[in-house]
């Protein structure tokens, strides 16, 4: 099959390849552009390990063609840490807060934290519970990636952290 | 899991999407979110040799009101339905359904007119369009023509929509100021198809149902419109007794597979349930 030449913007740089129209957005990303911070989990459009920003919307990319995402403006969590390599107030977050134990979803957990942080800025834990919803984690029972969250719009909106009563 | 080859087409025009579906034919497949599709091609359920992308025709886009209808363009997201003021004004079971279906990212990328013309019984949107007695707006090789949505489903992935058509718009009559409303949907967890689904709108008049659509969700092979039941509560003031008849008239229309979500009688159960729910639901929200 004939290859379809696709450029898109990727945590701010250019970024173009040749791909055949099946290969899967996650595929481009990780094996084309080495940016493996997104990983594949489920492969089913379930987990969310896959996720991506794209165009302002998290996206699972194991779920969308290269080709349907020519010409977008993407984010992965290679592009959330400064380039001095100061964490972002997510990355910051998660690691204070113990939001993570292997880590294997924390890549798509943060981009889908801050796509949800970018639309509202100071989310219920009921909202944060229900906005993380696409995300699975099998290691922490979700607490401390709740409470990170809360700890990073805190310090996105310049108050204090306060931690709910157990 | 990678999907077989095929041809990808990005058609800026509906007449060019039709053509390229005509030439093509069989071989053909409408690509709008792609989270139904694609996910049946990684396991190589669907093999189409060529995709055509509908995301660049501008025309299958937007919301907008024409006399007493909302027409909702075929590639409006579920999370456009979610954040639409005009939606949310005037059409409130819409939003209370999509919050409903799968997760953020599928609606980000989810489409209505996706998640109606595939036809799979387990979608949500179709028993709420067949409540609220929309129209689908098709257009094909021999020209445009409406389809009710309670014309629409004939099996499972089996609809009234021909292989060369397009599904372009939902138009939805405006249901009456001060109706009633409710999505009542039993899950397993957030993601999973509906064990069993009701929608329900309403109008009340000094206490008695004045009007009632039904429509349930994923409890036969098509979604399925309970005329029988909404008859039944039309003139009650729901009381119990008049619930339970209703109920026993909507399970009896339903015929659900058994499977994970439960075998066909607790499913069948569950139907009645989520309707007796959305019936008081939608009757506290009258007004």
């Amino acid at each position: 099959m004939a290859k379809s030449h696709v450029s898109m913007t990727v945590n701010g740089k250019a970024a173009e390849g040749l791909v055949e129209p099946r290969t899967l957005l996650i595929h481009f990303l990780r094996e084309q552009l080495n940016l493996t911070g997104p990983h594949i989990g489920c492969d089913t459009s379930h987990c969310g390990a896959c996720t991506v920003d794209l165009d302002g919307k998290s996206v699972k990319s194991c779920t969308m063609f290269a080709v349907q995402a020519n010409g977008a403006d993407i984010r992965t969590i290679e592009g959330m840490a400064a380039a001095d390599g100061t964490l972002h107030v997510l990355q910051d977050a998660f690691r204070e807060m113990h939001g993570l134990q292997c880590g294997f979803c924390t890549p798509g957990m943060i981009m889908r934290a801050y796509r949800l942080l970018e639309e509202n800025r100071n989310p219920s834990e009921e909202e944060i519970r229900f906005g993380i919803s696409g995300n699975l984690c099998r290691c922490t029972g979700y607490q401390n990636i709740v409470k990170a969250i809360q700890y990073a719009a805190a310090k996105m909106n310049g108050v204090p952290f306060k931690e709910a009563a157990e | 899991m990678i999907p077989g080859s095929f041809a990808y087409h990005r058609p800026t025009s509906v007449n060019d999407a039709i053509r390229l579906l005509a030439d093509f034919g069989e071989e053909a497949r409408p690509l709008a979110g792609g989270h139904s599709l694609i996910p049946m091609m990684k396991l190589r359920l669907a093999t189409p040799e060529h995709l055509v992308d509908l995301a660049g025709i501008a025309d299958l886009k937007g919301i907008r009101t024409e006399g007493g209808d909302i027409v909702i363009g075929a590639m409006v997201t579920q999370h456009e339905i979610v954040g639409s003021d005009l939606l949310a004004a005037k059409i409130p079971i819409l939003r209370e359904a999509s919050l409903l279906v799968a997760d953020p990212q599928v609606r980000y990328v989810g489409t209505l007119g996706g998640n109606v013309a595939n036809g799979d019984p387990g979608n949500d949107m179709p028993a709420v369009m067949m409540c609220l007695g929309a129209g689908y707006g098709v257009v094909g090789s021999s020209g445009e023509r409406t389809i009710p949505a309670r014309e629409f489903y004939q099996g499972a992935y089996l609809t009234a929509l021909k292989p060369s058509e397009i599904l372009t718009n939902i138009r939805i009559p405006v249901p009456a100021a001060g109706h009633g409303f409710a999505y009542e949907k039993l899950k397993r967890k957030i993601g999973d198809y509906a064990t069993a689904a009701a929608a329900v709108v309403v109008t009340m008049s000094g206490g008695t149902v004045a009007t009632c659509s039904i429509g349930l969700t994923n409890v036969a092979d098509t979604p399925l419109w309970a005329e029988e039941a909404a008859r039944i509560v039309t003139g009650s003031t729901l009381d119990a007794a008049t619930v339970k008849r209703a109920v026993a008239a909507a399970e009896a229309i339903t015929s659900p597979a058994s499977d994970g979500r439960g075998p066909a009688h607790y499913r069948t159960k569950m139907a009645g349930v989520m309707l007796a729910r959305a019936l008081a639901s939608a009757k506290a929200r009258a007004h």
